[in-house]
């Protein structure tokens, strides 16, 4: 019944729940595996949580293996910082990656795909 | 703020940085203009630039930082008791903190005439719009002043179609920046094109017509001369003249202290309008220095001081190549190193005061003149490189850059960083649109020079002839470790240490870190540190370490890993090949590579399969990831080779057992030859052991890399103890302070190899303390892979289900 629920309440509302929040280590991050591009859950000092498709605007690299520091990550390959908010680049490097819909509740993290 | 100049808004730039909201700000300018490039009006009286190209900060710039600013108001007064300053025409503005920036006034001369149509100075654009409009109605120009500024705006004059005559008191031109040859040579390039000189000419009275403008010159000697239009170029004097009528202290200058605080508390002053130490500084360079220190306190940050600057020089004329800086005319206790081409037309002076470069003169290629500068800046002994320091910095040639050293010679499509693929004419671009001055923010815009970084030489070149005088390279020696923080990495490291703190936060807390948790350069660097002062003690990390050394393996462009198995000293056997051959099977793994250090590389695995691969490898980590001890390569030695005389894959063996696992500031290679014949190429590493009949030899400081450096001799040792010992113990000491991303061959240039060899060589109980020091910090130092096959740190390498 439990499964069925959650399923339904994924179809209808796009909500899934990925994980805990202490599996994301603090200022570290998670990715979720997904056909139309992996996410990066990323997690930071103050327990904050944000998602991003899990590729640099600058050449792809995934975001999910880069330091986080503040708001920000810093991309494994070439080091753009990119803002975990709103995943566009700190100026003067110029591009965006896509966000997604994050919450925490209960110390359960869900993001909505 | 009064003064809308560089030195002045540059301040308030340096101030919106660090406390965009702690101000409301006004700026006063008498000019009506925005904040322009003042070097750069030479090349506009030149024609060679316009107005536009040389703005530095728009009217929307102002807008945009909530800057109030009040154009063409002159300032008159200022009421120190009620912190109000008044303008000309009345304005009148309340202070919490007033800055001046009032700049300098050029010198008249106090010589009859000088008030008379076409008699002008040469310091603003109205100047510069008076000389091209007198250039299009006149025909004879005199200059007075065979100065910097005279030069140019001669030679900007002779362009503009005049005939024109300079007119000096002295001996030679530029006498405050140049000796007699470079300045002989100088005036035979600008006579080719066109100017004529009159030196050791006094001038006696400036002539008018009937109709109140300039007709001529008359000099002490009672000669004269035709002229329609008078420049002079003779110098500029500190415009204190506000703040003497408030009653500000005021000196040559308005005296401030290394704060650039005036005498009045809440009153600052930056730029050529102060006096420093007594120094009145008519360069831009220093200027930005002023800025920086001034922004620090006026933010309440209170950290930094302006201790003065050294200034260099450069003469903006097209197609002469001129540089000067510091003590270029020598004297006691110092020596010339000199060569002097007549028919080449290039000179170059170097004067050294025990073995550091104190003054350079350099005429004709002028190349390597920010790198004499920064040896100057940073007292750097030259006592090995003397020899060779005359061929420039580029002397052994760095890779990649088709052995292009000079930055001038280069056309606009030539690729300068070969990293980042951009052309010279990138770089001078983002200079001129952005308004760059530093290499910093050449690195943030166009991104060159900021990869591998073996084009920095030129890119400072480049930046160099584009702003000018402007252009001042980072002092290293008190460069803050990244924008977290004003600390170098020496303070930080001493802080570390005295201060016992133990982790990255405490470390951040206590230094007053401006960020929350630091930014992708300095966290990596404080783990390293902490790492190093508290041997198995510190708790590592793993969030402060870039990725590669957080999942113990290279990640490749598409996200996949690599992995290098450990071989000590090049050495495997038919089980490990089978094992290694098994896993490529297993895992798919697309690539099976030999690497330059005698390993196997197996590339394409993806993260996932990590811990997997390690268990069924089941040999060491090669840390071929990390800022750490990569491979001992070795040669076949005396044990099969016909020339050996050593048997150095033994002893490469030996040393890579007793050192793997050891993190470094950066990667450190080594290798070990058993004969001369070094078939190894221990001349190109870290640490690189060559056998020889009675032993062994050490090198150190070797780079095979980015830019190629020999390693340098070290010492002779006997036995195999000594060289465990004599490496350990030098690789001990650069991991206790070279700065972090330094490789040995950075480290031992900045502190000397003689150095090294008095702690090392001679100092025999120094020597075994830090070797004592390494192997406790090594021992029971984990084999991370043997680890992560066991389960440790299982989230780093598994995805999340939903």
């Amino acid at each position: 019944m439990k499964a069925t629920a959650a399923l339904r309440e994924v179809r209808v509302t796009g909500w899934v729940r990925v994980c805990r929040l202490e599996d994301i280590p603090p200022l570290g991050a998670r990715v979720v595996h997904r056909d139309a591009g992996d996410i990066a859950v990323f997690r930071n000092a103050e327990d904050e949580v944000f998602a991003l498709i899990d590729r640099c605007p600058h050449k792809g690299g995934p975001l999910s293996q880069g330091i986080v520091h503040g708001h920000k990550v810093a991309c494994p390959l070439h080091g753009w910082n990119i803002r975990l908010e709103d995943g566009c680049a700190v100026a003067p490097d110029i591009g965006c990656a896509a966000t997604f819909p994050v919450r925490v509740e209960n110390g359960e993290v869900f993001l909505q795909i | 703020m009064v003064g809308n100049g560089m030195a002045g808004v540059r301040t308030l730039e340096e101030l919106l940085k660090i406390a965009p909201d702690l101000y409301e700000i006004a700026v006063f300018g008498a000019e009506p203009h925005a904040n322009y490039n003042r070097i750069l009006l030479s090349p506009v009286l030149a024609g060679e630039m316009t107005l536009a190209d040389i703005m530095l900060n728009d009217v929307d710039w102002y807008v945009r930082n909530n800057i109030r600013l009040m154009l063409g108001k002159k300032v008159v007064r200022i009421d120190r008791r009620a912190q109000r300053v008044f303008a000309a025409d009345g304005t009148a503005e309340g202070y919490d903190r007033l800055l001046l920036a009032t700049g300098s006034n050029p010198f008249m001369l106090p010589v009859p005439g000088k008030d008379l149509e076409g008699v002008l100075t040469y310091r603003d654009i109205q100047d510069t719009n008076a000389m091209i409009g007198a250039s299009k109605q006149y025909r004879h120009a005199v200059v007075i002043g065979g100065g910097l500024l005279g030069l140019e705006a001669a030679n900007g004059l002779k362009l503009r179609g005049m005939n024109v005559t300079v007119v000096h008191l002295m001996e030679w031109l530029m006498e405050r920046q140049l000796d007699r040859t470079a300045a002989q040579l100088l005036q035979q390039s600008l006579e080719a094109k066109g100017l004529q000189f009159l030196l050791q000419k006094q001038t006696a009275e400036i002539l008018g017509n009937v109709g109140g403008r300039v007709r001529g010159v008359r000099f002490k000697d009672g000669s004269e001369i035709v002229a329609d239009l008078v420049v002079m170029a003779v110098g500029i004097r500190p415009n204190t003249e506000l703040a003497e009528s408030a009653g500000l202290y005021c000196n040559r200058g308005i005296v401030v202290n290394d704060t650039m605080q005036t005498y009045d508390p809440k009153i600052y002053a930056v730029g050529e309008c102060i006096s420093h130490r007594g120094i009145a500084y008519g360069l831009v360079a220093p200027l930005f220095e002023m800025g920086k220190v001034c922004a620090n306190h006026l933010a309440r940050f209170g950290i930094g001081r302006y201790a003065g600057s050294v200034t260099s020089t450069k003469l903006k004329v097209a197609g002469i190549d001129l540089f000067s800086a510091g003590d270029f005319a020598g004297g006691p206790g110092t020596e010339d190193i000199v060569l002097n081409d007549t028919v080449g037309g290039v000179y170059k002076k170097l004067v050294l005061r025990d073995n550091r470069v104190v003054g350079a003169v350099l005429y004709g290629d002028t190349g390597d003149g920010s790198w004499y500068f920064q040896l100057m800046r940073d007292r750097q002994s030259v006592a090995e490189s003397r020899d060779h320091l005359m061929f420039g910095r580029n002397h052994l040639g760095n890779t990649g850059h088709q052995g292009q050293s000079k930055a001038v010679a280069m056309s606009e499509e030539m690729e300068v960083c070969g990293c980042n693929g951009v052309p010279k004419g990138g770089i001078v671009r983002a200079i001129k649109e952005k308004g760059l001055f530093t290499l910093e923010d050449v690195r943030k815009h166009t991104k060159a020079s900021s990869s591998c970084g073996s084009c920095t030489g030129l890119v400072e070149q480049i930046l160099a002839s584009t702003v000018g005088g402007a252009y001042a390279p980072q002092l290293a020696a008190t460069k803050p470790m990244c924008g977290c923080t004003d600390h170098t990495h020496e303070e930080v490291r001493k802080a570390i240490r005295e201060h016992r703190l133990t982790s990255i936060p405490a470390a951040m807390r206590f230094l007053e870190w401006r960020t929350p948790n630091g930014c992708a350069s300095c966290r990596p660097a404080l783990n390293f540190y902490l790492l190093c002062a508290w041997p198995r003690e510190y708790r590592d990390d793993p969030q402060s370490r870039f990725i590669n050394e957080r999942a113990h393996a290279n990640i490749q462009k598409d996200g996949s890993f690599s992995v290098v198995p450990r071989m000590f000293g090049g050495v495997t056997s038919a089980a490990e090949l089978r094992r290694i051959a098994d896993v490529v099977d297993k895992y798919k793994i697309p690539t099976v590579k030999v690497t330059g250090g005698q390993r196997i590389d197996l590339l394409g695995v993806k993260k996932e399969d990590l811990p997997k691969v390690w268990k069924d490898l089941d040999m060491p980590s090669g840390h071929a990831y990390a800022k750490a001890l990569r491979t001992v390569k070795t040669c076949v030695g005396s044990e099969w080779c016909r020339f050996g005389v050593q048997d150095s894959t033994n002893m490469g063996i030996e040393l890579e057992k007793a050192l793997w696992r050891m993190y470094a500031p950066h990667k450190v290679k080594m290798a070990v030859s058993g004969c001369p014949r070094n078939c190894a190429e221990s001349g190109v590493k870290d640490v690189g052991v060559i056998g020889v009949d009675s032993g062994w030899e050490i090198y150190v400081g070797g780079n095979g890399g980015i830019k190629t450096e020999v390693a340098q001799f070290l010492c002779k040792v006997k036995t195999r103890e000594e060289v465990l010992e004599y490496a350990g113990a030098f690789l001990q000491l650069y991991r206790e302070e070279a700065r972090y991303l330094d490789r040995t061959v950075h480290y031992i240039q900045r502190v000397g190899l003689d150095t090294i060899k008095k702690r090392i060589v001679e100092d025999a109980a120094n020597r075994k303390a830090l070797y004592a020091r390494l192997r406790y910090a090594l021992e029971g130092e984990p084999d991370p892979w043997k680890e992560r096959a066991a389960g440790e740190d299982r989230r780093e390498f598994e995805a999340l289900a939903v």
